[in-house]
């Protein structure tokens, strides 16, 4: 059913669909709507669902292992901090082996203290162990949080998902967004069965101390799995769109105006949206522009990288994070999907912008695009603002 | 004699570990039908070493401080499936993870109202990492990281109260145990068990390598422990102090000179003076003394 909604509440809808048995969570802007929403949805018997209000975030992913080790669906949500505090046991739930969705409504980190929207969050736990998955609006929010469950729960992934929103864009933005019926994703997502669990009936060590002797291949496994999840995603999405018409492609990525394109803009979540707009514009204009959406991060889709870009003859990537220290964190994936291969683009330049809330504005693509000339930019910081930097240093 | 236990031999842990004792006694009382999580610790390290687990129970180990947590998950996890009344969630740790580190995810727990038994066993250190002080450390210990030096008497620090800070939570059920005393050990766990929501049990256990005392001592040295005064056996229910273990007080003296650990303060009458004062106050706040 389509309804005009904010964007927190289309993401408890969708969770309200997929029945998790288990919700815990603590509250931290502007991830806060989602729970709040599902905990009336619980109050009001319309979810059977536990709903643990913890102390913390990292007892808030820790509630939700305990459940799900038993045999029971979860879910959690968190942002920012609330996501660095939980990051161990993120890790923990990885290599747990345990299927779990987990939104992540992206914001700055501290210091300074910022609740506005950028990627660096969800960018710095990249090494989990976790699938990340970023949404452009709040229908793919929804569809990936469907999708997310399935492709976690699969036999042969076991591996939490993690489904990246970007914070007040979309977590607080208002869209018309389709809800499927429960007896379409019943059909498409059936009820969580186990692989393993907590059960006196069939008692089990789970979290065992492996030494040197075992560590190694455990990590090994979840690489390999990776590997899976890749041929996975576009497998869920073709029967997703099988189930309820709405048609992602492979699910990976989304090519935008790539085919025959002069100048690509690389980019993830909701500046997407924003970049279409530009590229719509400019193509009217008849210029040779695109996008490359990015769907999955995690696992990172080298191979449809390189073939959507191999006769792109410059390539911009758009960080919403920074790696401090280093590239910049999607610019280093996207180059090195063109390492020792036959074909690259002439230049792929590097651009951050829209830290800590900065809006990213039709103008500000538009200098990047402009900013894609025969000379490689790295690490350009969009919309910066030089007197705020003199004052910085007293020039 | 027939092996009945479910925490099986095997295990590498020490000889001589109070805590391995204490940990058999606990699964043993509460039975078959039991989820136990337990903290990173001792414990989890000797017993679940892959391939290898000396669990015959339903196991999980997740993190150092969040065994309270993730057993609630278990526990909201069962009372979903409409298990919860037919099975048991035990979360147990050491002294570090109960009293420090998972100090924060053990009071939510509680506050939260949970069907669970927290079981804490408490050998006074660090002892998993090379016997650095913890919050439950006694006053003058000697430990890798309290040494006594001419500037130092060791651990400056009193015990941190933690059987009267769950207390505060106003939990059903909170009590204090020693593994020298097995069938109490045992009683406690029958009874916490039966009860709906939180509770909580301490249980002193010596570790031979950390206290530095033979481990053939290991029963001897936690019973001193109890009839000098030093870790004195409660109990309470709703609030109320139901039980307590009475003796004829020793001095403090015959628990610190068998143990290398207070070595250092055999010498030192102010050390052992307050010590003994320590001992005494708790005689007298919990009328341990017989007779009294």
């Amino acid at each position: 059913m389509r309804e005009f909604l904010e964007g927190s509440r289309a993401v408890a809808e969708a969770v309200k669909l997929c029945k998790p048995g288990v919700i815990s969570a603590y509250p931290i802007t502007p991830q806060t709507h989602i729970v709040e929403e599902l905990a009336q949805m619980v109050a009001n018997g319309e979810l059977n669902a536990q709903f643990v209000n913890v102390e913390s975030e990292h007892s808030a992913a820790s509630v939700v292992l305990g459940a799900v080790a038993t045999g029971v669906r979860a879910f959690t949500a968190t942002s920012s901090q609330g996501l660095i505090y939980m990051a161990e046991v993120l890790f923990n739930i990885a290599g747990l082996r345990l299927p779990l969705v987990l939104t992540c409504a992206n914001r700055a980190l501290s210091a300074p203290i910022n609740i506005w929207n950028d990627q660096q969050d969800s960018i710095s736990l990249r090494d989990a162990g976790w699938i990340q998955l970023y949404a452009e609006n709040n229908q793919e929010v929804v569809d990936l949080h469907i999708m997310g469950y399935r492709l976690s729960e699969d036999k042969s992934i076991m591996l939490p998902v993690m489904v990246c929103m970007d914070g007040f864009i979309l977590t607080h933005g208002m869209e018309s967004v389709d809800i499927p019926e429960q007896d379409k994703v019943d059909k498409f997502l059936p009820p969580y069965q186990p692989l393993y669990k907590l059960d006196p009936a069939e008692p089990l060590t789970m979290g065992m101390l492996a030494d040197p002797d075992y560590y190694m291949e455990t990590r090994f496994a979840i690489q390999e799995t990776f590997k899976d999840v890749l041929k996975l995603i576009p497998k869920i999405n073709e029967e997703f769109r099988g189930q309820f018409g709405r048609d992602y492609k492979d699910g990976l990525v989304e090519e935008y105006y790539t085919k025959g394109a002069e100048k690509v803009i690389v980019a993830m979540g909701s500046v997407c949206g924003t970049i279409k707009e530009v590229v719509d514009e400019l193509r009217a204009k008849g210029k040779k522009v695109g996008l490359l959406k990015i769907i999955s991060y995690r696992p990172f889709p080298y191979t449809k990288v390189y073939e959507a870009l191999k006769d792109v003859p410059r390539v911009a990537v758009l960080d919403k994070a920074v790696s401090l220290g280093a590239y910049a964190p999607l610019a280093v994936e996207i180059k090195a999907a063109f390492s020792g291969k036959k074909k690259s683009p002439k230049v792929i330049s590097s651009f951050v912008a829209g830290l800590g809330g900065r809006d990213i504005t039709l103008e500000s693509i538009k200098e990047i695009f402009k900013k894609m000339t025969q000379k490689e930019v790295n690490l350009e910081f969009i919309d910066l603002k030089p007197e705020l930097l003199k004052e910085e240093y007293g020039e | 004699m027939e092996n009945k236990t479910l925490f099986k031999a095997g295990h590498t842990a020490c000889a001589g570990c109070g805590q391995v004792i204490a940990a058999r006694l606990v699964i043993d009382a509460a039975g078959s039908n039991t989820i136990v999580v337990n903290n990173t610790g001792c414990l989890e390290v000797l017993s679940t070493r892959y391939p290898e687990s000396a669990w015959s129970v339903p196991w999980i180990h997740s993190l150092f401080e969040n065994a309270a947590a993730v057993a609630s998950g278990v526990e909201a996890a069962l009372i979903y499936l409409g298990k919860k009344e037919a099975i048991n969630v035990i979360a147990q740790g050491g002294d570090g993870g109960t009293a420090d580190i998972g100090l924060q995810a053990l009071s939510g727990m509680l506050e939260r109202g949970h069907d669970i038994l927290y079981v804490c066993y408490d050998n006074e250190a660090y002892e998993n990492t090379g016997i650095q002080r913890s919050g439950l450390t006694p006053y003058a210990t000697n430990t890798t990281t309290t040494p006594p030096g001419t500037k130092s008497i060791g651990n400056i620090r009193p015990k941190k109260p933690l059987p009267e800070i769950v207390l505060a939570h106003g939990i059903p059920y909170v009590a204090t145990a020693s593994v020298a005393f097995v069938q109490d050990v045992q009683r406690k766990v029958e009874k916490a068990i039966s009860i709906k929501g939180p509770k909580y049990i301490q249980i002193h256990v010596p570790c031979p390598l950390g206290w530095r005392h033979e481990p053939n001592f290991t029963v001897e040295v936690a019973k001193l422990a109890v009839e000098t005064g030093l870790y004195p056996i409660i109990e309470y229910e709703n609030g109320a102090l139901i039980s307590r273990r009475q003796f004829t007080p020793k001095p403090v003296e015959e628990y610190l000179k068998v143990q290398g650990r207070f070595k250092h303060l055999l010498s030192n009458p102010e050390a052992l003076k307050e010590i003994q004062r320590i001992a005494d106050n708790n005689i007298q706040k919990y009328g341990l003394k017989v007779g009294s």
